[in-house]
């Protein structure tokens, strides 16, 4: 986990579920082979409808159709992010198109724990609702250590829940270095 | 203070006597599903994990069941099928039931009861969010991702944060209009789709008690729909039943404790609840059917892990016998089992297969089929502005294939009333 994160925000709803995320019928790619693992990029929030696409305005791709990775780093989301079917491939094609960080007022829990556990993206939660003041685009950077997010093109501050158990495993890197530390696999 | 089923389970499964809501614990896992789409992902982050040699950690515990994108062109998806048997011979693996073979079993949360894997008083992980369907049986069964299966299909192990419970009790005799889809979306319209967000949906009462395993499996099936962890019933003499006749395997059933504590308690007297649907886009979106009678439809239909077991084609049947469906009905049985019990088991003289032949409806082979659109190809799956009544358990958008298809979920009496008359009729007007 990075002390920093800094980058354009990308703004969507609430209840943003897995198939709106990645659409089932791009699961077929291998996550590995490199022309193949670019896709998620290419498609990751494409399940989006065009007017939930990029908040307030709408009709902003998440990936330009002809890239595979997206200028956003940082998405901004109402309650119940990644709700749905129990696809890693969710947080993994966020991280593939480039993004690092989601900011929501809720998750859905096994979107939640692949995102910790694969150590794809940092799902920080915030205390208030945040998808009705952030715009599509605004400068953002998050210090992980203090919790603060600062909207740098608005020029306002904002404090963050504290990531609590989980920040353990994302300082590991992922479920499997935490394992290893905890001794449950050799190193 | 008393503990609950799944924290008795789960303290259980972690050599402790107790655990808390909220503790973080590692637990040992007795049961592992995969399955075509996320199967081969867990299998190559294991072998990055733990070595191109590792071994998995008890291949007798591992239960690799294909049953999404099956009857496909795709090469892809293939492809996919071919990883998950290369894995199986490499490791010898006993449990992996292959397409195209008479081991072929269909929608893992279905066949993972007919294949006798759901055991009360267990611990069974999926990379299915549908996993929780399995609680049925009174065991903890879970969804969780490729990462936490890898870790798993090495160590056996796996981190669990312990759920509060929500307790739902149904009282009342459930009439014949009813089945347990409309109580399970009754619960989700009430608590909404994120209500039950990392806790337990436990079911209780008599009307519980009084319905079939498989009946039983709708509801425990989505708990994940109300955005819950896990879906539990304390199992009973016809768990015991159904577990015997299908696996040797012993099983310790585990209760609550007289004293256990819930984080809130519903009862419902199912006697008074109505037939509902969701409506788009949200499974929590109840309406009563009386509320949307006569919305047009292009289609109907009757399949996947909630709706497409022996006795949803047996309600289905009931009222499109002698009848005629208006509008498209795709029939996709969850499993072989399914499949063949509808081929053998008759209704007034005919089949139950026959019967929906004789309806109009087209049959499909075992699988998911089109509860999650897949490939371009797939059987059911929509493409343009389709109204669709189903018994499947998710309506977001693109959930079927297309973006533009408008889904409503009901139970298979509600489907097929609705069939029939090309809108969406109220059971109650059709049942004699
Ligand atoms: S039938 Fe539908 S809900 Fe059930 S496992 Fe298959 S895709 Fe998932």
């Amino acid at each position: 986990m990075k002390d920093v994160i800094k980058g354009l925000a990308y703004v969507v709803g609430d209840s943003i579920d897995t198939d709106q995320i990645i659409p089932a019928s791009h699961l077929v790619y291998s996550m590995s082979i490199p022309d193949e693992r670019k896709m998620y990029g290419r498609y990751a929030l494409s399940g989006l409808p065009t007017a939930d696409q990029g908040l307030p305005d709408g009709n902003i791709p998440f990936t330009e159709e002809d890239a595979y990775e997206s200028s956003f780093k940082i998405i901004i989301a109402g309650t119940n992010f990644g709700c749905g079917s129990s696809r890693e491939h969710a947080p993994f094609a966020l991280m593939v198109a480039g993004a690092e960080a989601v900011i929501a007022e809720s998750y859905a829990r096994i979107f939640y724990r692949n995102s910790v556990d694969g150590g794809f993206l940092v799902p920080f939660e915030s205390r208030e609702r945040l998808i009705d003041s952030i715009r599509t685009g605004d400068l953002l950077t998050i210090d992980s250590k203090s919790g603060i997010m600062t909207n740098e093109t608005q020029g306002v501050e904002i404090l963050l829940n504290p990531l609590g158990d989980v920040a353990d495993i994302l300082k590991a890197g992922n479920v499997f270095e935490y394992a290893r530390q905890a001794g449950l696999m050799p190193k | 203070m008393g503990q609950t089923i799944t924290q008795k389970i789960l303290a259980g499964h972690a050599g402790r006597d107790r655990v808390a809501p909220g503790e973080n614990i590692w637990v040992d896992v007795d049961i592992l599903m995969t399955h075509d789409v996320c199967g081969p992902p867990t299998i190559e982050i294991f072998k990055r994990e733990f070595g191109e040699q590792a071994k998995v950690w008890d291949k007798d515990k591992l239960v690799i069941m294909p049953d999404h994108y099956i009857f496909t062109e795709d090469p892809h998806a293939m492809r996919n099928i071919e990883l998950l048997r290369a894995f199986a011979s490499e490791h010898d693996l006993p449990h992996y039931f292959d397409v195209g073979t008479s081991r072929y079993k269909g929608v893992c949360h279905v066949a993972l009861a007919e294949e006798g894997f759901n055991r009360p008083g267990n611990v069974l992980f999926g990379t299915d969010s549908h996993t929780c369907t399995s609680g049925a049986f009174g065991l903890f069964s879970t969804g969780v991702g490729n990462t936490d299966a890898a870790l798993i299909m090495g160590t056996g192990k796996i981190w669990v944060k312990v759920p509060e419970t929500m307790r739902f009790v149904f009282e009342g005799a459930l009439p014949p209009y009813l089945m347990a889809k409309d109580l399970i979306l009754s619960v989700i319209g009430d608590i909404g789709f994120e209500g039950g967000t990392y806790r337990t949906l436990e079911f209780d009462g008599q009307a519980v008690f009084d319905l079939s395993m498989e009946e039983r499996m709708t509801l425990t099936n989505m708990a994940i729909e109300a955005g819950g962890k896990n879906g539990i019933i304390a199992p009973d003499e016809k768990t015991f039943d159904y577990v015997r006749t299908r696996t040797d395997a012993t099983f310790n059933p585990i209760y609550r404790d007289e004293n256990a504590v819930y984080h809130t308690e519903r009862v419902y007297d199912v006697s008074k609840m109505e037939p509902v649907v969701a409506k788009p886009h949200r499974p929590d979106n109840r309406a009563t059917v009386t509320e949307v009678a006569g919305t047009k439809l292009d289609r109907a239909y009757i399949g996947s892990c909630t709706g497409g077991k022996y006795e949803d084609f047996l309600a289905a049947a009931k009222i499109l016998e002698g009848n005629e469906v208006q509008v498209d009905t795709f029939v996709v049985p969850a499993s072989t089992e399914v499949s063949r019990q509808l081929r053998e088991k008759t209704l007034n003289g005919k089949t139950i297969w026959q019967v929906f032949l004789d309806a109009g409806c087209k049959m499909g082979h075992a699988s998911c089929g089109a509860c999650l659109g897949g490939p371009v190809d797939t059987f059911g799956r929509t493409h343009g502005t389709e109204v669709v009544i189903s018994t499947t358990n998710r309506n977001f958008p693109g959930r079927m294939g297309s973006k533009e298809a408008a889904v409503y979920l009901a139970s298979p009496l509600t489907v097929a009333a609705s069939a029939i008359h090309g809108k969406i009729t109220d059971p109650r007007e059709v049942l004699v």
